[in-house]
């Protein structure tokens, strides 16, 4: 039988399986729509791939990934930062076997092919061999398009498409909102990776990301012991929002909440005056005015589609291996010039994400849960109707909803089926 | 060299300590484990090697004493789903090794297999544990219990129960 991806007539077929408020179940659990995935959306569009601060000085390297296929990110000597495919251009062995460090260049085991980190290869043993070789065609395999917005480096396997501020577009100031909340307005990610695998599409982990009326229930557990204030951010009666900023951005926008509690880092869960050294360092930064409106509006919840979700504190990455099983590497953010508060974020995130995290362990059950749930048959569709009848758009012209409905999930398949059905 | 009659009576002490610790675990006798702890007690399962320093990198689980009381409630609220049903868990403890008796306190290691069900399948879990056991009112507590699992530089799945 053809496959959905394969067959002609895909067009009606994606019609078919991605409706205005239901999908279709096998869309997490058809291998060959997940090969399709990876072709449009995987080695087509902006993916983020690492942090310019994980490779700080010339010749650093570190083991990265775009969907399943391993990726080196370089830094050269010149500085410019590089995405490299990890395999050698004679016979397909891995160059790199270390997960970092800091090298001019790599040189393949087998048989000592040698590669420069901007990916050129630099020699080949017994030259004689090549007589009437182009060398200049043997480099590494370079990622078509690498771009960079505050740090955040993203890979696009396409060498043609939109440009990455095309593709970020609203959620480019996203990002500004974390980086000022900085006072040297930079975020670092220098607290390594926890690498939490799941038996689960990596769909399901995308709209999670903010979906937020599961936290209520899925979280009962921790709310109910830990004195978090997060829950209440989750309530039916919260006045925050979930927006669609479309591209298949998306957001749960927690800051009508923080301002009515007008609380500088409440939105940490915590009061200026106990990190006083960060405060006065914002103050120093912004001015007054500007560094109590920053602390108090606080960071984004948002999901950069397809792979990054920047949740308050740290930053998730979410990576496909198979059509059943995903990877999410998560760190806690670190702000420039900001000790202080970079301890209580390793400390928060150590607690709530990870394999064994108050958090993220639940969340990890309900992905698996449903990723067996679909596997069945009856009903075949996923219900994603909730709060259809209030959505709006908001002054910027964005679909918003309130902070529980499923606007954001709703905007993802719709961006997704776009991608699918682009030729 | 021959133990000594007090190595041997040390070394039978911290077995039995560890062998009662890995049943209340399997067993899911949050209580009974919690009291294994001194007031100071530190719970690290490290990440990416065995070796960073818990407080600049990340770690699976890095709890000081508040925190692994924190723990043991989110057990008891019964809602802590992904161990709602419970893992079934049973471990193996051997190369115990005194590694140094201090007297009030002692540096011990083991080696550990687990074998876990749960919905999601079967998974084995292999480790070196190292303990710091502080000896208090004649009993044995926990100060330190650090879990170098074998694959703590690979992606894991959830491992929610007490490691």
């Amino acid at each position: 039988m053809p496959t959905a991806a394969a067959a002609p007539g895909v067009q009606r077929r994606w019609d078919e399986l991605v409706r205005p408020e239901h999908v279709h179940g096998s869309l997490y659990t058809d291998p060959a729509i997940f090969q399709a995935e990876l072709e449009k959306i995987w080695f087509r569009t902006w993916v983020y791939v690492g942090h310019e601060s994980e490779v700080p000085n010339a010749n650093d390297f570190v083991m990265k990934s775009i969907g399943p296929e391993p990726i080196i990110m370089t830094r050269d000597r010149s500085g410019q930062v590089h995405l490299l495919h990890n395999r050698c251009s004679h016979r397909g062995n891995r160059v790199c076997m270390t997960e970092r460090g800091n090298a001019r260049s790599f040189t393949c085991p087998y048989h000592g092919w040698t590669f420069s980190n901007d990916g050129a290869l630099k020699g080949w043993p017994f030259p004689s061999g090549y007589e009437g070789v182009d060398r200049s065609e043997y480099g590494l395999g370079k990622v078509a398009r690498v771009a960079s917005y505050r740090g955040f480096v993203f890979g696009s396997m396409a060498a043609e498409g939109p440009s990455l501020e095309e593709h970020l577009g609203a959620a480019m100031k996203s990002i500004d909102a974390l980086c000022d909340t900085s006072p040297e307005g930079e975020v670092e990610i220098t607290a390594g990776f926890l690498k939490h695998k799941v038996k689960a599409n990596w769909k399901f982990l995308v709209e999670n990301e903010t979906d937020g009326y599961h936290p209520s229930f899925v979280h009962a557990s921790i709310f109910e012991v830990a004195q978090s204030g997060i829950g209440e951010l989750y309530s039916a009666e919260s006045t925050a929002v979930s927006r669609d900023f479309g591209n298949g951005h998306t957001e749960n926008d927690l800051r009508p909440e923080f301002r009515k509690r007008d609380v500088p880092m409440s939105w940490f869960g915590t009061t200026a005056d106990r990190l006083p050294e960060y405060t006065a360092r914002m103050n120093a930064a912004y001015g007054e005015e500007k560094a109590r409106k920053i602390m108090i509006d606080g960071t984004p919840h948002i999901m950069i589609y397809p792979n990054l979700f920047i949740a308050e504190i740290q930053i998730f990455v979410i990576q496909p291996l198979a059509v059943n099983e995903s990877v999410q590497h998560v760190t806690a953010l670190q702000f420039k010039g900001a000790p202080d508060l970079n301890r209580r974020m390793r400390q928060q995130t150590m607690g709530s994400v990870g394999p064994a995290g108050f958090l993220l362990a639940d969340d990890a059950e309900m992905y698996e849960r449903t990723q067996m749930g679909v596997q069945m048959r009856n009903p075949e569709w996923l219900f994603l109707g909730r709060g259809k009848h209030r959505e709006r758009r908001d002054e910027d012209g964005f679909l918003i909803g309130d902070n529980t409905d499923e606007v954001p999930t709703r905007g993802i398949w719709r961006h997704y089926r776009s991608l699918m059905e682009a030729e | 060299m021959p133990m000594t009659p007090e190595q041997r009576d040390a070394l039978e002490d911290v077995t039995r300590f560890i062998y009662r610790e890995a049943r209340l675990q399997d067993e899911h006798r949050y209580d009974d484990w919690e009291a294994l702890w001194t007031d100071d007690g530190v719970y690290w399962v490290p990440a990416n090697g065995d070796d960073g320093d818990p407080e600049k990198v990340m770690s699976i689980l890095y709890d000081n004493r508040s925190r692994i009381a924190l723990r043991i409630r989110q057990f008891h609220t019964g809602k802590r789903f992904s161990q709602t049903p419970k893992s079934r868990l049973r471990r193996l403890v051997s190369n115990i090794e005194v590694l140094d008796d201090r007297g009030a306190e002692l540096d011990v290691a083991c080696n550990m297999m687990l074998f876990e069900s749960q919905t999601r399948g079967e998974v084995v879990w292999a480790m070196r544990t190292e303990y710091k056991l502080r000896r208090i009112d004649g009993e044995l507590r926990m100060s330190l219990k650090k879990v170098n699992l074998v694959n703590n530089a690979e992606a894991l799945y959830s491992m929610a129960f007490l490691i």
